[in-house]
């Protein structure tokens, strides 16, 4: 019987009655009393030299009220990113500054240099357009193919850039040699050059900011969409203009999705908050999409040579990679991060494969910085993998699912210490393989593909086993990987005198059903009913602190904080228990919302503890402080390792090149489910956007840095035709081994586990179809890029 | 500016409006009924979608003269008249059709159209007329389970969970 309540529920989500009637404040829903409207002044150009910016005719315009540009904001700080990354030869990465708008030159179309505040949004766009006829922008060559970037020392992101080269990485470099060796005496090896397209990540709200500013008090408000209110108001606060941290308050409200691009502080952030100090009014900010396109961090951009060394039988000796990485213009927060230790460190994949070697190269061009878009790093490392792999099993006449079989890490081999520094702490990687061939028929398979011939199709299966490290993450890990912030989170469980509960979580909640799942966890532990516990997310002024949500670490890390406090509750509780009932702290328990002395039936209940916590008449305040609230910290000892197996079956139109993407099957181990539903859902997503990413999706930028993808007219995404049902699976648990809720997180998985299943399914199909030459196509698979590769 | 008076959500309003103002406008700025959201500029994503004289309309395409005299419905008005979720809001939450809630308003108003024209859509027909409303979050999945539960039909055979 499934419960109704509590964890492993399927409790319906509580954020749905507001989003459903139109109720919900998402940040441009707000008005506020006397606001004014911003507008950026964007490059239309990647590259090129400010000569000089003529503000007179917009300053006079009706409305306007005050214009910045890049010289206003020269002495203040830069956005800084938050990895520091040594190359190879022990030197830091090259970190230019970061400004607030930019000075000197701009460095990608979108880049702002200029920005418009006046009464209404019309005056605004108005006048900044009038500021940009007034500018003289001297245009440069603009950079923008990775490898020419790095071959041509004269052409400059930054001046002071040669090679235009961030860092060049090796992971681990003590691995190399023995990589080498490996290597060469391999009896096979697969080599396989790809490139893993740039996305926009596209969250459907687009960006939007509200600055205001209290002389009276010297307060600052940012009203922001942000996954991240605490790690935007650290940065603005000790980084970017140095406002006290007392008197900054940040609210990422309900937010519309994110999806990684609003981890960021962005410049527009701080813009509001300059803004409304000068005027002493509210300045409102929202991008339109195009902004969006231009200026929201983009994911992925690397381009990957794989090799892979095998024996004859298919067992794995070695894996080397060599990958350069576009990071844009600027450094983005987590920009440097994301290809290095959220995707070099995945490179063993689940594999018992003893040698692996990544040598990765950060490239500046003249595009829009580059950060974690949903799963960053992972989907990278899972797609070069897993095609690869695929690619080694059909040039050796084996079959992809056995040669994976063979080299799975197996049940007895955990805690698992790869060689590229992560240790897996359980899993059970055959289970989900079988469990995926046996959802989605794979014995039928033949049967359907026979069916497809006689249509005149040629059917395809893909699969990928793939493994992420999520639950960001352990501070003493990261730390030693160069972050320069702990990744703890926390959380405050208050309980009023009438029992009900709010919880105070550094995480922030944009679709994940955080007001829901929480209360769950919560309701379960101390045995009350869901409804009595209210979650509040997004506000710096009533949350301890945190670090947002992203990396799949919702629950893993916030919430085995909120667990902690529960502990201390429970703890406290029992201390009240033994007052009220005058027996010994020792001998009271707790279940199911119940104090009771032990081996008696004396006992009370949670709410005659909470009411007499707060209304005593004759605590021992030496040893019994009233009140009923606890905060506590809680820092993960390791990342958690979500792993599964996704199959994939297509049908290729061999006349077009279109593929129908007819089945997608996930078997997911996510550790202890919450709730079903919302994994599901998340699961759901992630595998769109992933095929989204194999199928459609891709950021062109022409060789003059123009982004020819600036709109949905232009970047295609995933739309409700374009895809199938997805079937789903979590019951091959194994709970993670070191949080207390024994979680491992799903958000991100479904984006890093598709991709290589499509791209598989349709060479598969390929194959089968009599296209033996065809090894390898780019993502997109459009139906131009199948049908060019068909004929070769 | 110019005068506009329309009904929305059965209620009669009026206001003064540029020549250039988006219905979208309207609704969100002068109205304040800030539930018909604005994704993408370009009459792509579908969140702002609202009806019309009973017909689903794009309002950041249709400019608020234009709606003159017209009965224009929101996300705001598809309630139950004592404030419960209609069939296909509640729906939508039993089926988990929403994540974010941002494409929301203007996936149930789409939907709602959907239903008055074809009260049985088959799965390809959601698919198919849902083509103007994209969302980023749900995969699609569970709002196409969500219109045809709303519809009255049996969905717990379409996909295995």
């Amino acid at each position: 019987m499934p419960k109704d309540h509590g964890i492993g529920a399927r409790s319906k989500r509580r954020e749905d009655v507001r989003f459903l009637t139109g109720t919900g404040h998402y940040t441009d829903d707000m008005a506020m009393q006397g606001q004014t409207y911003a507008v950026m002044v964007r490059s239309t150009v990647a590259h090129g030299k400010i000569v000089s910016i003529d503000t007179s005719e917009a300053a006079a315009m009706p409305g306007v009220l005050t214009i910045f540009t890049g010289e206003d904001f020269a002495e203040v700080g830069g956005n800084p990113a938050g990895w520091l990354i040594h190359s190879r030869d022990g030197s830091p990465m090259r970190e230019p500054k970061r400004p607030v708008l930019a000075h000197g030159k701009v460095r990608h179309v979108g880049d702002a240099y200029a920005a418009v505040v006046a009464e209404t949004y019309a005056q605004a766009k108005d006048a900044a357009e009038a500021v940009a006829a007034g500018t003289v922008i001297e245009e440069l060559p603009a950079i923008v193919d990775l490898a020419a970037a790095v071959a041509n020392a004269d052409n400059r992101v930054h001046d002071e850039i040669p090679d235009n080269l961030c860092f060049d990485w090796g992971w681990i470099e003590d691995n190399r040699e023995a990589v080498d060796a490996a290597m060469k005496s391999a009896e096979h090896v697969t080599v396989l050059e790809l490139v893993n397209n740039r996305l926009v990540p596209n969250a459907m709200e687009p960006r939007s900011s509200i600055g205001e500013y209290h002389p009276a008090s010297g307060e600052y408000k940012l009203t922001t969409t942000s996954q991240n209110p605490h790690l935007t108001k650290l940065l603005v606060c000790a980084f970017v203009l140095g406002i006290p941290e007392h008197k900054l308050t940040v609210v990422a409200p309900d937010v519309g999705g994110g999806f990684g691009s609003k981890i960021y502080h962005y410049g527009e952030e701080a813009l509001v908050l300059a803004a409304a100090k000068k005027l002493g009014r509210p300045v409102r900010w929202t991008a339109e999409r195009t902004e969006s396109f231009l200026t929201d961090a983009h994911g992925r951009d690397h381009v990957t040579k794989i090799e892979v060394g095998a024996k004859k039988d298919g067992e794995i000796v070695a894996i080397r990679t060599t990958t350069l990485a576009n990071v844009g213009a600027y450094l983005s927060n987590f920009s440097t991060a994301t290809p290095t230790f959220l995707h070099g460190t995945l490179m063993a994949g689940p594999y018992k494969v003893p040698n692996v070697y990544v040598n990765l190269k950060a490239v500046f061009t003249n595009t829009a910085p580059v950060d974690a878009y949903r799963g960053a790093g992972r989907p990278e490392a899972t797609y070069s993998l897993e095609r690869a792999i695929d690619k080694m099993a059909r040039e050796l006449g084996l079959d992809p699912v056995e040669v994976r079989r063979k080299n799975l890490i197996t049940p007895d081999m955990f805690p698992y210490t790869t060689p590229v520094a992560l240790q897996y702490d359980t899993g059970n990687y055959q289970a989900t393989l079988d469990k995926a061939l046996e959802m989605a028929d794979v014995a039928g398979f033949e049967a359907r593909a026979a069916e497809s011939k006689a249509r005149g199709k040629l059917r395809g299966l893909g699969l990928s086993t793939w493994i992420e490290a999520c639950g960001i993450a352990p501070s003493h890990l990261v730390g030693q990987l160069g972050s320069r912030v702990g990744l703890y989170d926390a959380a405050t469980v208050r309980v009023s005198a009438t029992g009900t509960i709010q919880v105070m979580t550094g995480a922030h909640s944009h679709g994940q059903g955080h007001e829901t799942v929480f209360a769950q966890v919560v309701a379960e532990k101390l045995g009350i009913p869901e409804e009595n516990v209210e979650i509040v997310h997004g506000d710096t002024s009533k949350i301890p602190f945190g670090m947002g949500s992203y990396g799949s670490r919702s629950l893993a890390v916030c919430g085995s904080a909120i667990d902690r406090a529960m502990d201390k509750i429970i703890d406290k509780g029992k201390k009240i228990a033994a007052h009220m009932l005058e027996a010994s702290e020792g001998d009271i328990t707790f279940e199911n919302g119940s104090f009771a002395v032990a081996g008696t039936d004396k006992a009370k209940s949670f709410g005659e503890i909470a009411f007499s916590a707060y209304v005593p008449h004759n605590y021992p305040l030496e040893t019994l402080e009233p009140g009923l609230e606890e905060t506590a910290f809680y820092d993960p000892n390791n990342f958690t390792y979500p792993a599964g197996a996704y199959l994939c079956e297509v049908e290729v139109d061999p006349d077009t090149g279109s593929v129908d993407i007819l089945s997608f099957t996930c078997a997911d181990d996510f550790g202890n489910v919450m709730n079903p539903m919302v994994v599901e859902g998340q699961v759901h997503g992630g595998v769109v956007q992933g095929i989204g990413q194999a199928m459609i999706e891709h950021t062109a930028y022409d060789e003059t840095g123009q982004l020819l993808t600036a709109s949905y007219m232009d970047y295609a995404m995933p739309r409700a035709d374009d895809v199938p049902m997805v079937t789903v699976d979590h019951s091959c648990a194994t709970p993670c081994t070191h949080n207390p809720l024994g979680v491992k997180g799903c958000g991100e998985a479904g984006a890093i586990g598709s991709p290589p299943a499509v791209v598989n399914a349709v060479i598969d199909a390929l194959q089968r179809g009599g296209y033996a030459h065809v090894t390898h196509i780019d993502m997109p698979l459009t139906p131009s890029r199948v049908w060019a590769a068909m004929r070769g | 500016m110019t005068k506009v008076s329309m009904s929305v959500n059965g209620k009669t309003v009026s206001g003064d409006v540029e020549g250039r103002t988006l219905l979208s406008e309207f609704l969100r700025e002068g109205l304040r009924l800030t539930g018909t959201h604005i994704g993408c500029d370009t009459s792509q994503c579908g969140a702002c979608v609202v009806h019309v004289d009973g017909e689903a309309v794009k309002s950041c395409t249709m400019l608020a003269l234009d709606a003159e005299g017209a009965e224009v419905r929101t996300i705001e008005g598809m309630a139950n008249a004592d404030g419960s979720l209609s069939v296909i809001q509640q729906a939508f939450q039993d089926h988990h059709g929403l994540q974010c809630g941002f494409c929301t308003p203007g996936m149930v108003m789409s939907a709602a159209a959907l239903l008055k024209e074809n009260p049985k859509p088959t799965e390809a027909e959601v698919r198919e007329y849902l083509e103007g409303n994209i969302c980023r979050c749900t995969g699609y999945h569970n709002i196409v389970k969500a219109i045809m539960a709303a519809s009255g039909q049996d969905v717990s055979a379409i996909a295995a969970e």
